[in-house]
């Protein structure tokens, strides 16, 4: 069965090192990846009804400036290299929406990076990794 | 700009309002409007004689039609109700359409419209003239209610225009438009000066009900526990008044949504501590519900020295209901007709649950609360409702007006931003969609805002009321041309729906 690698990436430093991770671990197994940005959003917050009017074009609007700005420079970039690489950009709860990503293309492994936030925060809010390591079926790598 | 120029007389406009006042031109106003105001009034209010009672006619027009799509729809109301909650929670929600807006943010950002100060005001009148029974008939009346929304959140969606930016416009003025026009060619002419009524009443709807009521009670509350007439506040109505413009202003003229959000996340964090002090002092005082409940029932059906008997209780309790949740008016098909969907009967279902949180949960705890606590008082002023709610939760927990004023100034200010999105909607499809006509219509608005706080213009609070009301009858005459519309568009999906043919997604399908 062939691997692949999910890989998700925020544009911060940290996922820069995820992503050369998963990319160095993939080219040597000859792997895919796919490298996937999540927009987080979630179904039941409140918003006013001029949001609402306005939603559909945001949406496309945020789905535009997340492929210019942080999926295709790294997807062309990885592609120059000769990766076999796929972008994908969701919205919706980071981990969750992960876990599901990784169950639709049939992930082998899910890579992310670590924010690096303290105990304190992360008690209160979580993190990507920590509810990831949760709920995913396959092996998740959390690169520091 | 437009938007410099308009701002700058608006500035004026506000800074003008304090002496208006001051020089009593309030009164002038008042008594250059008054003859208009009720005629106006007279008119959507008239009413017939029935046991002896004035019925306004407006209120049998809005029962009569939710007893009809009830019957019609086959008790709709309590038929989807179960699936109406599936569809909130997101079980047939597509993954790959999530950033769009769902099913439970068109009806959070409805309801925060719906709820204020007719669930907390209105209530504490209908117990105090109807005595407890008038409880009943308003739980009654939001259940029909129900009915009526499905109906205008389904044609809401249906009809609404889809631009080529992505944007999207709904609410009567639409359905009766082009849902006539559907129909037949003469339906066409009906359809369209129905929709300009409708616009037209909403309009002076958003300017009385959805904004200078809203701002004129939050105010008296206010000064009521800061003092009362002695309090600091007690004659400064216009300071209140510019204040609460400019925060509207900001978020609605300003695009400043940080105050926007804010304030819809807030909201709905008061609506619980509301209903959760409600249920404190209801079950605080556990003996006395059963005879609270007692009350109630036999209060419904024999309502002794209540003004003009069953007929008075029944009437009381409708008529606020209708006011609070306004199944009927037309108004909430505008919020709700935003949601991403392509079967436009799901957000009628979805619907069905703002009567049912607004008139049967919220306003039901507080009349229990009213009634428990016996501060009905049957000589109340109906402008003082306010007052008499925070009484009745002042006797069981003593600080609680405090924060009862706070969540009266919050249900204001989302109810004024609500009002004026629907006001704005009906303004443009009046006059056209340009930068000017907006600005134009918000400025305007804003300037209610202060002249609400600031004056007591009993006609033209009593003009802006009969507004609100005077939306049913374009609304509902439309809607009954269009029921088999709606009965269609029902069918198809119920058979799709328990053949098993619909979708379910995430959690729901696993389970499935």
């Amino acid at each position: 069965m062939s691997q692949v690698y999910l890989v998700g990436i925020d544009c911060s430093d940290c996922c820069n090192r995820a992503l050369d991770y998963a990319v160095s671990e993939a080219t040597a197994e000859g792997a895919e990846v796919i490298v996937a940005h999540v927009i987080e959003w979630s179904p039941f917050t409140f918003s006013t009804a001029d949001e609402n009017e306005q939603r559909h074009k945001r949406r496309e609007a945020e789905l535009a400036r997340a492929h210019s700005e942080i999926l295709d420079p790294v997807v062309d970039r990885l592609k120059e290299q000769g990766v076999k690489v796929r972008g994908v950009i969701r919205h919706g709860h980071i981990a969750r929406t992960l876990k599901s990503l990784g169950d639709e293309v049939g992930a082998t492994s899910i890579v992310v990076g670590r924010r690096g936030d303290s105990g304190f925060k992360s008690h209160l809010f979580g993190s990507v990794p920590g509810s990831l390591i949760q709920i995913a079926k396959v092996p998740v790598t959390v690169v520091p | 700009m437009y938007l410099t120029r308009i701002s700058t007389f608006f500035v004026f406009l506000l800074s003008a309002a304090p002496l208006m006042a001051q020089q009593g031109v309030d009164e002038r106003i008042n008594e250059a409007i008054r003859p208009y105001a009720d005629g106006v009034a007279g008119f959507i209010f008239s009413s017939f004689p029935l046991a002896g009672v004035a019925v306004p006619f407006v209120l049998v027009w809005l029962l009569a039609a939710a007893t009809i799509f009830t019957l019609y729809f086959k008790f709709i109301n309590f038929r989807a109700f179960k699936h109406g909650f599936q569809l909130v929670r997101g079980d047939y929600t597509d993954p790959m359409a999530a950033g769009e807006v769902t099913h439970f943010q068109a009806l959070a950002t409805a309801l925060s419209g719906t709820v204020g100060l007719g669930n907390i005001a209105g209530v504490a009148v209908a117990v105090s003239l109807g005595g407890p029974g008038a409880t009943f008939w308003m739980i009654l009346a939001g259940l029909l209610g129900m009915s009526s929304k499905f109906v205008e959140c389904t044609l809401g969606v249906k009809y609404r225009n889809e631009y080529t930016d992505g944007t999207v416009s709904g609410g009567p003025m639409y359905y009766l438009s082009k849902g006539l026009a559907e129909r037949s060619d003469k339906l066409k002419v009906l359809g369209k000066v129905l929709a300009v009524m409708f616009a037209v009443f909403c309009v002076g709807g958003s300017f009385g009900g959805g904004n200078m009521f809203q701002a004129n009670q939050s105010f008296q509350q206010l000064v009521a526990v800061t003092g009362g007439q002695a309090s600091w506040l007690a004659d400064k109505g216009w300071l209140f008044g510019i204040i609460i413009a400019i925060l509207v202003g900001l978020v609605i003229l300003g695009g400043i949504k940080g105050i926007a959000r804010v304030t819809s996340k807030i909201v709905p964090f008061m609506a619980v501590i509301y209903v959760a002090a409600g249920l404190i002092i209801i079950f605080a005082n556990f003996s006395a519900i059963p005879a609270a409940f007692s009350a109630i029932f036999t209060g419904a059906f024999s309502a002794e020295g209540v003004a003009g008997g069953f007929i008075g209780v029944l009437i009381q309790g409708f008529r606020r209901a209708a006011f609070s949740n306004e199944a009927g008016i037309g108004s909430a098909a505008i919020a709700h007709s935003a949601v991403r969907t392509n079967r436009p009967v799901t957000e009628g279902f979805v619907a069905l649950y703002e009567p049912f949180i607004d008139t049967v949960v919220v306003c039901t705890i507080t009349a229990l609360v009213i009634v428990i606590t016996g501060t009905w008082d049957p000589n109340v002023d109906p402008s003082q409702g306010v007052a008499l709610t925070s009484q009745a939760f002042e006797s069981a927990i003593p600080w609680f007006p405090w924060v009862l004023t706070v969540a009266v100034v919050l249900f204001a200010f989302s109810t004024m931003i609500s009002w004026s999105y629907y006001g704005l909607k009906a303004w443009t499809y009046l006059f056209g969609e340009s930068r000017f006509m907006d600005v134009l219509y918000k400025s305007m608005f804003l300037v209610f805002v202060v002249i609400g706080a600031s004056m007591q213009l009993g006609s033209v609070i009593d003009f802006s009321d009969a507004m609100i009301f005077a939306m049913a009858f374009p609304n509902v005459l439309g809607i009954y041309f269009l029921l088999p519309v709606v009965k269609r568009e029902l069918n198809e999906y119920w058979a799709d729906y328990k053949a098993g043919r619909l979708q379910k997604f995430g959690a729901a399908a696993d389970k499935a």
